[in-house]
């Protein structure tokens, strides 16, 4: 990053200038043989079964159709266990509240809380309060820790990811982001829109008797699926090619994207994974997904190939070629 | 196999027939910005046979404008004078010292607007003069007259437009007369043309004139213009045909016409890359000089200048692809962009960096 440079609300947005500034500025403080990569959770220590990760929610509004910060932080730490293989076993939770938010709305995103940790089977076990000057916080920020156990054999990293593996979309997208957008900025959409906020653990862990074929699980949050599958062949030796016509969209995400000019493929989900599994498990693992509700909609929407190294290309509707790109530039800030 | 997939496949086989017939290579200019982004998203590009090159065109209005002009609205910011407000864009845009306006939105002193109608609440709000960037084509000239007259209606007298409105027209018949660029046949711009109707292109059709076909924005539609421009030249014509008659008419919109033609006045300015083109400007007529941000705040000519190594002015002119370009994709990138190609979301440069070259 260059000598004088600032923060930007590009940065938070989960596209290629989150990545920069996690790779170039936080990462090189912490980074040591033991915990090379970045990942959504990590050991406790090394070779423990029991992985810890952290969050933040900035979600404006707090309150949206389909839920609230309350449940979204609690879930949203827990499928970050999920996908890298953990199931939640408690979690703390961190208030920074700002001066007139009112406790009434307060009681209404804890007891949402306290639901969501009930559904996911975890506890939330401790927490802080903080409150800072009307005008200096959003209302309601979140932080929360999750500690989990390891339920999953096979190690989940990108690098285990093979030229043929199957890359698997586990439910329709785009429908969090745009939600939350239409709520902030009341546009005349919001009753065809609710968000996708979901607890992921039961379906991802129905992939987990995939074994050694379950290479990658990532939950597509901020920067959407796009930021996922480039972040997934970021440097590697191969790409992905996928197919337009087998992504999963709702007809109301796709208007409504449409309408707005944006492309479900980089709007934020709550309640959507990815997942790269060798391709000859892709037939068990849509079977598995898809008799889950969550994974109704699942979909095979690509494979792992040679020939566009740390690239995503996709075949466009009409038999096109072109490529997806990491997201850039403000997407929608403030959306989790 | 999709339904659109087969029209497409036919489409494209069509194309390759009568690209075959022709015989050499083709240049089609699509002039408008949106088409260049859409061509390119629907991987178009990939799909065309051999020797038909796509050349954008000077459609993007964030690209044409200079960067003086970028210059002089930073100054004006700057001095207190005025609050700058803009469309996101354009806040992006490196001015001749690199600076952008978006380093002063932290200070409230350049602000964003996503639609004209937010100027009036901004402008009663700020009390101060309010100075709107108004950029654009004869899609977007319409909604900002529209504001200025709901202004003067609410007789709020502390906002001004700093012009640069351009006209397709004028730079179409500036492309003609210069003949070095070697363009067989143009993509016509569907939603300019919604406002100024088929029929303004009727010089295209007289002596010197190239095929233009009215284009929409679905892929078929793409696909469709450029097959009916590719028959033209086979068959030598050059003749306007509208394959968008479900939103253009002969006419245009005359509402709108009439408001830019009442309000407004052609003048000569700086287009990046192109030059003074006479006439090929829009500005607002004498009768509303107190709303003329560089009458009122005394704006010098914007000069057109380029960032070193930053070959806009040759994209905008359809003189060179971005991968000529030696900082494309390396040093100018739409997170930390030097030109305006990369900048707008219209821009040729961002449309080639975000969905690639169909390879």
């Amino acid at each position: 990053m260059k000598e004088g440079a600032l923060i930007r609300l590009e940065h938070g947005s989960g596209g290629a200038l989150s990545r920069d500034l996690v790779e170039s500025v936080i990462h090189p403080f912490f980074r040591s043989a033991a915990y090379p990569e970045l990942t959504d959770a990590s050991p406790v220590e090394t070779g423990s079964d029991f992985l810890m990760t952290t969050d933040g929610y900035v979600v404006d509004p707090p309150f949206f159709p389909g839920g609230n910060i309350g449940a979204l932080s609690v879930w949203g730490t827990c499928n970050d266990l999920a996908v890298c293989g953990a199931k939640p076993i408690c979690i703390s939770l961190a208030l920074v509240l700002e001066e007139g938010f009112a406790v009434a709305d307060l009681r209404k995103v804890l007891e949402s809380a306290a639901s969501a940790a009930r559904e996911a089977d975890t506890r939330i076990v401790t927490g802080d309060t903080k409150v800072v000057p009307r005008g200096k916080g959003g209302g309601i920020f979140i932080t929360t820790a999750g500690i989990g156990r390891r339920m999953c054999s096979a190690p989940l990293s990108p690098s285990r990811i093979q030229e043929g593996d199957s890359v698997i979309i586990s439910a329709p997208i785009g429908a969090h982001g745009l939600t939350v957008l239409a709520a902030r900025e009341s546009l005349p959409v919001a009753d065809a829109l609710r968000s996708d906020m979901a607890f992921l653990y039961p379906p991802v862990s129905l992939l987990f008797p995939l074994a050694e074929s379950l290479r990658f699980l990532r939950d597509a949050t901020r920067g959407g699926v796009a930021a996922v599958l480039n972040e997934a062949v970021h440097g590697a030796a191969w790409g992905i090619r996928m197919e337009e016509s087998e992504i999963p969209v709702s007809d109301e995400v796709r208007t409504v994207a449409d309408l707005l000019g944006l492309n479900p493929l980089e709007v934020a989900n709550e309640g959507v994974f990815v997942a790269v599994v060798g391709a000859r498990s892709e037939a068990a693992a849509l079977r598995a997904l898809q008799a889950h509700p969550l994974g109704r909609s699942a979909r095979c929407v690509g494979h792992v190939t040679a020939g566009n190294a740390g690239t995503v290309l996709m075949t466009t509707k009409i038999g096109g070629t072109r490529r997806v790109d990491f997201p850039r530039g403000l997407l929608l800030p403030r959306i989790c | 196999m999709s339904g659109e997939r087969d029209l497409a496949s036919a489409l494209v086989a069509e194309i390759e027939k009568t690209a075959a017939g022709i015989g050499r290579p083709v240049r089609i200019m699509e002039v408008c910005g949106t088409h260049t982004v859409e061509l390119r998203r629907q991987g178009i590009h990939s799909l065309l046979p051999r020797g038909i090159a796509l050349v954008s065109g000077p459609g993007c209005p964030v690209c044409v404008t200079p960067a003086g002009y970028v210059d002089n609205a930073l100054t004006l910011a700057e001095s207190g004078h005025a609050i700058i407000a803009s469309f996101g864009d354009m806040l992006k845009v490196p001015g001749a010292t690199g600076r952008t306006l978006s380093s002063l939105s932290a200070a409230g002193r350049a602000r964003l607007v996503y639609s004209p109608t937010e100027l009036i609440g901004m402008a009663r709000a700020a009390g101060a003069p309010v100075v709107f960037l108004a950029v654009g084509f004869e899609t977007t000239i319409p909604t900002i007259m529209s504001a200025l007259l709901e202004a003067e209606k609410q007789e709020i007298r502390n906002l001004y437009l700093y012009t640069a409105f351009k006209t397709v027209p004028a730079a179409l018949r500036f492309l003609l007369a210069n003949p070095e660029h070697g363009i067989d046949g143009f993509l016509l711009p569907g939603h300019v043309s919604v406002v100024i109707g088929a029929d303004a292109y009727e010089f295209l059709e007289g002596p010197g004139g190239r095929p233009g076909v009215i284009t929409g924005f679905e892929a078929l539609d793409m696909l469709l213009g450029i097959l009916l421009v590719l028959r033209q030249i086979g068959r030598g014509t050059h003749r306007v045909e509208n394959a968008y008659p479900r939103a253009v008419r002969p006419g245009g919109n005359s509402l709108a016409r009439q408001m830019i033609e009442t309000m407004l006045e052609p003048t000569d300015e700086t287009w990046r890359g192109l030059g003074v083109i006479p006439g090929a400007a829009l500005g607002l007529r004498p009768a509303r000089a107190d709303r003329d941000a560089a009458k009122v705040f005394s704006l010098p000519a914007a000069a057109d200048a380029e960032a070193p190594g930053c070959i806009c002015a040759r994209v905008v002119a359809g003189m060179a692809t971005p991968p000529q370009c030696p900082l494309f994709g390396a040093r100018c990138t739409p997170d930390d962009p030097v030109g305006p190609c990369m900048v707008s979301s219209e821009g040729t440069c961002a449309a080639y960096f975000r969905y690639g070259d169909g390879t």
